[in-house]
């Protein structure tokens, strides 16, 4: 089986745009394909979704109808994610050389509204205001602050690090630098969340080729390898978004299981990683989702944040890019927009962000009902 | 007295005194889910149980709704400017389960893990008819020893 190479990337910048989704992520796909030095005719397969910008695979009346086999994926947050793991699998089953993943998306403003139908829920949950991703997160940050102690400023410092980051980033949406007193006297959304502790549904579109290793340096001088890509389910026992139970035994989140078998498959240990992108739809899951990646242990991320260890420049930086935070979260980008920034990094075309001597790079995306993907990449 | 109406049946006992939950309880694998369902998520056993769970547990964690949720899902009409944040909770029932419900309390002064809470039904919502919606939730035990302020 041949291993994978990502040889192109391309980006629509994030925020709120006049383009339709589906343009957006058009234009990402040239761009990638540009970077790659391949024309559509030579992409061989694709993936690619959106949660609420159409079927990804209408773009081919913008791309080229070439007739390649394109298929649409809808996985929730990991749409991206699963997108990836699509390509990556497609290559070392020996169907394709050349894949396209593709995500895009275009979410109207405000918090998402779910159909507590979609979620095997039944209304009165809905109805009695009990479905709403913001109280989830709030619940679960709370329960971990309690038990790991996790101070509201660490909270605030994931948030304002992230912004920074941003700052640094011309295709990040908010790029504004932010104090702590400011994200900490935000309005109170969801306790112990404030508003800039959230990230905001927005718009944006990523694509990236992938090609057989063995044949990636016909388009690129710096390869970088997807040492794996692994997708999660939920578990017995872990605490997701929209449970109105929960069980007294409980278990772990997708996150652990994903992440492992990320590190297991590259052969990677997570002390190995110079820089990783995590999922903080808030401040709190960046937190969380360090000690459930293996990043560290549980608590740990209290010293670690405020001593600035994962700031750029630190031993280990996170949301390099500003993540979630300063990106907003266009639901099907947001997975590859990790992937994109990670390949950046490892290329050495970070510009001001760029991390010194960055070779191996770690990805995380997770969501509703309960799923996660991870990536380790290498070069 | 506006008309009152349930925001659904058979998820508690109404009217009652003492209104209860309505789980399931799958004897195959021990395990306890609200509301009721007819597959165990841990085993996938088909046999169940009714099950009144226990009225009184500690809050397992919680946050305060602090915007106006979006209608629909939400059932309330009120108007941005008359919404009144909520709390919203976990309370670990024995070691039975652990159930998601609105909270009676909603200052987060008044409200810490660990503390004693007791379920209640009580109007939440006015809907686009008029009526008052009646749900389950949790109230501080008033002589919880964390909270320790008589209600």
């Amino acid at each position: 089986m041949s291993d994978v190479a990502i040889v192109g990337i391309g980006i629509h910048p994030f925020g709120r745009h006049d383009l339709s989704g589906m343009e957006q992520g058009a234009v990402a796909a040239r761009a990638a394909m540009a970077d790659a030095g391949v024309e559509w005719s030579d992409v061989q397969y694709a993936f690619g979704g959106s949660a609420a910008a159409g079927n990804a695979d209408t773009m081919v009346s913008m791309l080229g109808l070439t007739g390649l086999p394109f298929i649409n994926v809808a996985n929730g947050c990991a749409t991206g994610g699963s997108a990836l793991i699509s390509a990556y699998n497609a290559i070392k089953a020996g169907a394709a050389d050349v894949v396209m993943a593709i995500g895009f998306d275009k979410h109207p403003r405000g918090a998402f509204d779910p159909d507590p139908a979609d979620f095997g829920l039944e209304k009165w949950y809905g109805d009695s205001g009990l479905m709403l991703t913001t109280q989830f997160f709030g619940m679960k940050i709370q329960r971990y602050m309690h038990q790991y102690g996790i101070t509201r400023s660490t909270l605030a410092k994931v948030a304002v690090k992230n912004f920074e980051n941003g700052s640094k980033n011309d295709n990040a949406w908010r790029r504004k630098p932010m104090s702590e007193d400011e994200v900490l006297n935000a309005t109170m959304l969801s306790e112990p969340l404030t508003q800039y502790m959230f990230c905001s549904p927005g718009e944006g579109g990523v694509a990236l080729v992938l090609a057989r290793a063995d044949q990636a340096t016909k388009y690129t001088s710096k390869p970088v390898y997807l040492k794996s890509a692994v997708l999660r389910s939920r578990p017995f026992g872990s605490f997701e978004v929209f449970n109105s139970w929960l069980s007294p035994d409980r278990g772990d989140s997708p996150s652990v299981a994903a992440a492992k078998g990320a590190f297991e498959m590259a052969g990677v240990a997570p002390e190995e990683i110079s820089l990783a992108q995590v999922q903080d739809t808030e401040s709190g899951a960046e937190i969380m989702h360090m000690a459930e990646t293996g990043l560290c242990a549980d608590g740990e991320q209290e010293r670690m944040i405020q001593m600035g260890e994962t700031s750029l420049g630190g031993l280990l930086p996170i949301n390099t890019d500003g993540g979630c935070l300063a990106n907003g979260e266009p639901i099907g980008a947001s997975g590859l927009r990790q992937v994109y920034e990670s390949v950046l990094q490892l290329q050495g075309r970070a510009g001001v962000r760029q991390v010194e001597d960055a070779t191996t790079a770690f990805t995380h995306v997770y969501g509703a009902p309960g799923i996660s993907a991870c990536t380790v990449l290498t070069v | 007295m506006a008309e009152q109406v349930l925001v659904a049946e058979g998820v508690f006992t109404w009217p009652s005194d003492e209104p209860q939950l309505i789980g399931s309880h799958f004897p195959e694998s021990g395990v306890t889910v609200f509301p009721r369902a007819g597959t165990c998520p841990k085993t996938a056993s088909r046999v169940a149980e009714d099950v009144l769970l226990p009225r009184r547990g500690t809050l397992w964690s919680w946050t305060v709704q602090g915007f106006p949720p979006k209608n629909p899902p939400y059932i309330g009409t009120e108007s941005p400017k008359d919404f009144e944040p909520y709390g919203v909770g976990y309370v670990q029932l024995a070691d039975q389960v652990i159930v998601e419900g609105r909270l009676t309390v909603s200052d987060p002064a008044q409200i810490e893990i660990g503390m004693e809470m007791e379920l209640v039904v009580v109007p939440f919502a006015t809907d686009a008819q008029g009526r008052e919606v009646l749900t389950y939730a949790f109230a501080p035990v008033a002589s919880s020893p964390v909270n320790g302020v008589p209600s």
